[in-house]
């Protein structure tokens, strides 16, 4: 055993509250001290088993509107605990200033110091830092909005009738994953940066100044038809289907806007934890292992709550094989922590290999540094495409399998040896770009002198097209948000042709 | 950083978004509670409950890429022996993305199954049913009351102050005391200001109307525009209420010819009446009476679990209820009800007895009887519609009874007992039968 100084915190599995207190003030020493982590205030709240249902049921979040399929949710969540088929999670963070984190009465004292470790310091660096949740998210906001939130949408029911509010929010439901804006609106910028910019473009053009263009015989130049003016007033087109509805749609009330405009911002406040599941529990997962190893070498836990926590944290990270009968696709806590663990070798330790596959943070010998760059500037998708080594690729076995709709078998177009490396690294970290994951459906148009049906377009990609029967039953919801028919068109990405068309009309509102 | 205990907080932050979803797929839960019935013991028919439901019913579209078709690449982890360019044949079904997520929460992806609670299984179970015909009330002693207006009090709460009552005291006392009306002390003041207004002014005049306005107005302040002594609230007063009582007879026969298939029907048949009836009403009584060749009186207990036998004279329990409703029930004021279940296979020679015991003495005291005749599983002439029925239906067809009073119903299995049992107490909507 190395250097142990100072007494244990506890002894066996009880806690209270002046034990929760004592190791927080521990695990913080090390995450502020040693591993110079930037969190907001932490907020821990005790909560029951029952109460962690309840949260499960809507989002995780403290407080929500009222809508049956958070009923459904609860429903399906208590039947697989009560059968003990599914455990409770240990814990549930919040996103916000001050970060709140749930923590469960029930768990022994060993685990609620896993928790403020993994939560209140890993998932809380995470949020503070990383660049999609600075861009994407007011986390100082949100427990007041979803309040505001929750009352709007009360007021509503009261006023116009719970069947009618339900009805929208089925229908704003259905399309919230098409209710995010993909690119942050452009900063307005000072005065200063705008002549910067100015004499940048202005040295770029005389850089690249040949007198042989000005040969060219001029294009003529198109006049902007009706249908560009239209589209232009429109903002077309446009992909975040609830804001145009919002903005655009003509037989909306102003308190149905305001409950699309509700549902769309909460869509895009989880937008970012979509794309950085990967990395968010990495890095939760990676500071819990690093502190609570910190925390049994400096002697303040035993070596049995050493035992009992390398016990959970296996199974967290437990990447069962494809053909373990198991395998449910890839385990977030697992590829997470496996490549933090990685490049934390990577920077202290690093091979011959790691040396010209990383030559940027290959034996720089400071691997908190190197992670927190990583946890602040990444998401999932350029952080496995920039991260995922070879090592890990061979420590894994990762495959690659090509499934063709032309073939009858699937294909192994790589394994883990240096011809396969780069594919299976793109192919991986496709699977986690959010352009890919979601399929890419944008309002093209509308029929402003015929009928003014709303026309949407899928472009398909690797001609996998949209499933039939959902497709259908959303675009009837758009159609009764949009007040007149809709058509989408599912469009081949690389040809152009349509390969489909799903068409909707209104139904009568009922009396 | 703050620790907060939450544990105390008030629970139950779901029940909206759970009653909300029950709401919604009332119908399939519905459905779904009165299939799992058949499948439930007659003791824990009552009893909180898994129950699923056609997850299509709840489902929530949202736009996606169908799990087949197209090209794919996927990566999986744990390569064994496979190297580039290796064949495998596709999997039955499709790959789906990542081998199907769903397959560690161990449920179809057809069915939604959760849990219901007893009260929600109860009410979704007894909707819409109601004892037809409970029309003779009666006052007993003291358990329900009704809150009837009995005049007025000088004290009470705010809620029930009689604005209409107080003004009009306030009033009269107000004519009586002679309170100033505010418009003499106007016409008061106008006359001081026009006289202050004239050239030769009239010294002793205003002294004189001056005086009198301070009169005025100190009587004013004291004689209040609202007194206390004014209020007057609402007075309620508890009266009996009258209600109706009721007594339900079951009379099951429990003779050799009865199977075991059959008893299990009655006995769910009766399981079934016993929990309706002791959900929704307060004062109903159960009488639980057994024939054989012999009938007596039992209770709950023995009725559901013990076993009996012998030969069968239906006309022995019919003799057995009239001479407890003599003893306990007088028909003038008890609702009376009766539930029959036989296989009917009755002693030919006990046939008429019977028919003239049930038209003539049990049909005019009751609000309601029904038989249920209950068959062997798989009978032969379930499904025609000439079954003849046994000996006791043929003689109880002859039964001339005012229409609804007497219902008879047949029941081969399990299943049936549940709508036959709807059917026979479902909430009759006024005019259906006219009475």
């Amino acid at each position: 055993m190395i250097d142990r100084v100072g007494a244990t915190l506890f002894e066996g599995g009880d806690w209270n509250f002046d034990l929760i207190r004592r190791i927080y003030d521990a695990v913080e020493d090390i995450a502020l001290n040693e591993m110079k982590l930037d969190v907001y205030p932490n907020q821990i709240e005790v909560i029951t088993a029952e109460q962690m249902l309840d949260a499960y049921s809507s989002t995780g979040m403290p407080l929500f509107y009222k809508h049956w399929s958070f009923g459904k949710q609860f429903l399906s969540n208590e039947m697989l605990y009560r059968k003990g088929m599914r455990g409770l999670a240990y814990e549930l963070v919040i996103n916000s200033d001050p970060c709140i984190s749930y923590i469960m009465e029930e768990n022994t004292a060993m685990m609620q110091t896993l928790v403020i470790a993994h939560a209140a310091f890993g998932h809380n660096h995470f949020f503070k830092n990383n660049y999609l949740f600075k861009q994407w998210t007011d986390a100082e906001g949100i427990l007041d909005y979803l309040e505001f939130a929750k009352a709007y949408i009360m007021s509503c029911e009261e006023r116009h009738g719970q069947q009618a509010v339900e009805k929208l929010l089925d229908a704003a439901h259905a399309l919230m994953h098409q209710g995010v804006h993909r690119y942050p609106r452009a900063k307005v910028r000072d005065l200063k940066a705008e002549a910067v910019r100015e004499a940048e473009r202005h040295a770029h053009q005389e850089r690249i100044y040949n007198d042989l263009w000005r040969t060219l015989p001029a294009e003529a130049k198109q006049e902007p038809t009706v249908a560009d003016y239209r589209r232009q007033a429109l903002n077309l087109p446009q992909e975040n289907v609830l804001y145009f509805l919002e903005k655009s749609a003509p037989r909306l009330e102003a308190w149905e806007r305001e409950i699309l405009r509700i549902i769309r911002l909460i869509s895009q406040y989880f937008y970012p934890q979509m794309q950085t599941k990967v990395m968010n529990e990495g890095c939760a997962t990676y500071c819990h292992y690093r502190i609570m190893t910190r925390l049994h070498e400096k002697g303040q836990i035993t070596d049995g709550a050493f035992m009992e926590f390398l016990q959970s944290h296996t199974n967290v990270t437990h990447q069962p094989m494809f053909d373990s009968g198991h395998y449910g696709g890839f385990n977030p806590y697992a590829l997470g922590f496996g490549i933090m663990q990685d490049i934390s070798r990577i920077c202290t330790d690093p091979t011959a290999e790691d040396r010209i596959w990383f030559p940027d943070i290959a034996g720089s010998g400071n691997p908190d540094e190197t992670l927190k760059h990583i946890w602040a500037n990444y998401r999932d998708e350029s952080f496995i495409g920039q991260f995922l080594s070879p090592h890990m690729i061979r420590s894994w076995k990762l495959f690659k399998l090509d499934d063709k709709e032309k073939e009858s078998a699937l294909t192994v177009d790589a394994i883990h040896n240096e011809r396969g490396y780069r594919e299976i690294r793109r192919s991986l970290a496709r699977q986690y770009d959010i352009g890919w994951m979601e399929p890419d459906i944008q309002i093209v148009d509308v029929d402003m002198a015929g009928d003014r049906h709303l026309m949407l377009e899928h472009k398909v990609t690797n001609g996998i097209q949209l499933a039939q029967s959902d497709a259908e039953q959303v675009l009837q919801h758009l159609a009764d948000l949009w007040g007149y028919d809709v058509v989408m068109d599912e469009v081949d990405g690389e040809g152009g042709r349509v390969l489909k068309q799903h068409r909707a009309s209104p139904r009568p509102a009922e009396s | 950083m703050y620790v907060i205990d939450r544990r105390l907080n008030p629970g139950g932050k779901s029940l909206v978004n759970r009653q909300r979803f029950l709401r919604r797929a009332r119908s399939l839960v519905q459905r779904a509670v009165r299939d799992s019935l058949k499948d439930r013991s007659i003791k824990d028919i009552d009893q909180e409950g898994e129950v699923s439901i056609v997850r299509k019913g709840v489902h929530e579209p949202t736009l996606h890429r169908t799990s087949s078709g197209g090209n794919r690449e996927h990566i999986f982890p744990g390569n064994k022996e496979y190297v580039e360019g290796d064949k495998i044949p596709r999997p039955p079904g499709g790959e789906g993305q990542g081998g199907g997520s769903e397959a560690g929460t161990g449920e179809g992806e057809d069915e939604f199954r959760f849990v219901l609670t007893r009260e929600e299984f109860l009410d979704l179970f007894l909707e819409d049913l109601e004892l037809p015909d409970l029309a003779k009330k009666r006052l007993i002693g003291g358990t329900s009351f009704e809150l009837r207006r009995a005049g007025y009090t000088t004290s009470g709460s705010p809620a029930s102050l009689s604005v209409g009552r107080t003004m009009r005291n306030a009033m009269s006392r107000r004519i009586a005391l002679k309170r100033p009306k505010s418009e003499e002390l106007k016409a008061l003041e106008d006359e001081i200001a026009r006289l202050e207004g004239l050239t030769p002014v009239d010294e002793d005049q205003l002294l004189r109307l001056r005086e009198e306005r301070d009169r005025l107005e100190r009587r004013r302040r004291l004689i209040s525009y609202i007194d206390p002594i004014d209020l007057r609230y609402r007075r309620y007063e508890q009266h009996p209420k009258p209600i109706a009582q009721a007594v339900m007879f079951c009379l099951m026969d429990v003779s050799g010819s009865m199977s075991e298939h059959m008893k299990d029907l009655a006995k769910r048949f009766y399981a079934l009446l016993h929990l309706f009836l002791t959900r929704c009403y307060r004062h109903v009584e159960v009488v639980f009476i057994r024939h054989t060749d012999r009938a007596e009186e039992v209770d709950e207990q023995a009725f559901f679990y013990s076993r009996e036998t012998g030969g069968t004279l239906v006309s022995s329990a019919l003799e057995k209820m009239l001479e407890v409703v003599r003893d306990r029930y007088n028909p003038a004021d008890w609702n009376i009800y009766v539930a029959q279940a036989s296989d009917g296979d009755n002693m030919a020679s006990d046939n008429p007895r019977s028919v003239s015991l049930m038209q003539e003495e049990i049909i005019p005291i009751s609000q309601y009887v029904a038989y249920l005749e209950v068959g062997r599983e798989e009978d032969p002439m379930a499904g025609g519609t000439l079954s003849s029925g046994s000996e006791l239906w043929q003689a109880y067809e002859r039964v001339a009874a005012p229409p609804g009073r007497f219902v008879m119903r047949k029941v081969h299995h399990r299943r049936e007992i549940y709508p036959v049992f709807r059917e026979l107490f479902q909430r009759r909507g006024v005019g259906v039968l006219n009475r």
